[in-house]
């Protein structure tokens, strides 16, 4: 029996009066790489932006069904949203470091959150978060130099580090490589499949030749409706949904 | 090691572990016409339900690769190569069961004659087996081309054993001795169908590492 880390029941989200999400649900399981597939406009982003509460900082959002996480609904009148963003971390489609030092752009979240007690702590988890996206051994001599002289994938992979920092459970991962060189964008992909060791994976794709590679289970939005939901073999190999089919094969979108 | 290379290494050690099994079928079938013993077909009948099952396995790995990764060049070349040597191998195993098939009948009558050049034909076979399988494993091309040249010494095995048979036939009218000869020649033809297996696989394995197709280049 497969472990669900995050169970979506009867989603939908509106901005105002555009549906944007209809009645989405899915379970996603736990220490996976899940990747949702669609075309631009589809709702795939803004799904992806429900399971930590991102959306809530738009004007005209309004949501109803459930997100629940650990057993507990994080639309739930007493969810607590610093909580929820805690155990669901985010990285975006542009690596945006902090205009900090390396080792600062990670030590900001710890302190801004309480988490550490003392400089030899904070030392200890920048050196781990570093080395869990596999920065540590070219930086450490070079710690306090500023984030914004790194290359895009340096900066894409401590953003991830940024992200680990804070011990989520969840990750979520909207085109984190579209920014990227073919080459960044392989190398990162391992760092994805290292992390599902310990992380759930949650990744918003337009390029479907990257959910293939990387996910284990695939979700095609069209429209804003999950039109299939499935391991991410049978989504390439033989889905259910003549609509998916079309879209994977490179007919439609 | 890319995750993709995984599980390209997990199908390659697949198909080394089929060849291998094969390989013990095709010597269990001869070796039960040899020893004359029945008792031998149930082995060969065991391994055969095992390549049939990884058949099936190594099908979908394949599928699921070239779905899920697009692979191309040498990649591509290697698993259209992987998917055609699994079909090759399940085929030979299939041959095998052919064998036992007709020494099951064969073993009902005494030796027709000392067999000599039919254990001969097979470790000519097995080792072209182990050859091509060898060079699949490793690219190596030049080890492929060898089992080609190889095949033609199986077939001249085969032309003796059947001349030899033809002798025997036209010499006697005693019907269980007719039998004998033709469930030996069926023999001499599964074997040499084996044979055309493992120069597929050879002519596969040419194509992974040089992109270049061998086939039929008498023919077209």
């Amino acid at each position: 029996m497969d472990d669900i880390k995050i169970r979506i029941k009867n989603l939908n989200l509106y901005y105002t009066n555009f549906h944007a999400i209809k009645n989405v649900n899915m379970n996603i399981r736990a220490n996976k790489i899940t990747a949702l597939i669609g075309p631009s406009g589809c709702g795939k982003s803004t799904l992806l932006r429900t399971l930590n509460r991102i959306n809530d900082t738009i004007d005209g959002v309004r949501i109803t069904g459930e997100v629940v996480i650990n057993g507990k609904n994080i639309y739930s009148e007493d969810a607590i949203v610093d909580r929820v963003r805690r155990e669901v971390g985010m990285v975006f489609q542009r690596p945006n470091p902090f205009p900090l030092s390396i080792y600062n752009n990670i030590a900001f979240g710890l302190e801004i959150n309480r988490m550490v007690k003392s400089k030899k702590e904070t030392d200890k988890i920048v050196r781990e978060t570093l080395e869990d996206v596999q920065l540590y051994d070219d930086l450490k001599n070079s710690l306090k130099m500023s984030a914004l002289n790194l290359s895009l994938e340096q900066q894409q992979r401590l953003c991830v580090a940024r992200v680990l920092a804070i011990k989520p459970q969840i990750i979520l991962l909207d085109e984190p490589c579209s920014a990227l060189d073919p080459k960044s964008t392989a190398n990162i992909e391992e760092l994805m499949q290292e992390l599902k060791q310990k992380y759930t994976l949650v990744i918003v794709t337009h390029n479907m030749q990257q959910a293939a590679r990387i996910s284990d289970d695939t979700g095609y939005m069209l429209l804003g409706k999950l039109i299939e939901f499935d391991r991410t073999s049978t989504i390439f190999t033989n889905p259910s949904k003549k609509e998916t089919d079309d879209y994977v094969s490179g007919r439609f979108g | 090691m890319r995750h993709f290379d995984l599980e390209m290494n997990d199908l390659k050690k697949r198909l080394v572990d089929m060849a291998e099994i094969v390989q013990e079928m095709i010597k269990i079938s001869v070796d039960m016409i040899v020893k004359r013993d029945i008792n031998l077909a149930k082995e060969v009948f065991n391994r055969e339900r095992e390549t049939n099952l990884t058949e099936i396995v190594v099908d979908d790995i394949c599928l699921k690769l070239i779905a899920l990764n697009q692979p191309v060049g040498t990649d591509l070349r290697f698993i259209t190569s992987a998917m055609k040597i699994n079909s090759d191998l399940e085929r030979m195993g299939d041959e095998a069961v052919n064998i036992c098939e007709i020494g099951d009948n064969l073993l009902k009558y005494p030796d027709l004659k000392p067999l000599i050049d039919i254990p001969k034909m097979s470790n000519a076979i097995i080792s072209m087996v182990r050859d091509s399988i060898c060079a699949f494993n490793t690219s190596d091309a030049d080890l492929a081309d060898t089992v080609l040249s190889k095949d033609d010494d199986v077939d001249e095995l085969k032309r003796t054993i059947i001349k030899d048979l033809l002798e025997f036939m036209t010499n006697t009218s005693d019907k269980t001795m007719l039998i004998r000869a033709m469930d030996l020649m069926f023999i001499a033809k599964n074997l040499e169908r084996l044979g055309d297996h493992a120069t597929n696989i050879a002519e596969d394995v040419i194509f992974m590492v040089h992109g270049k197709d061998i086939r039929h280049l008498k023919s077209i």
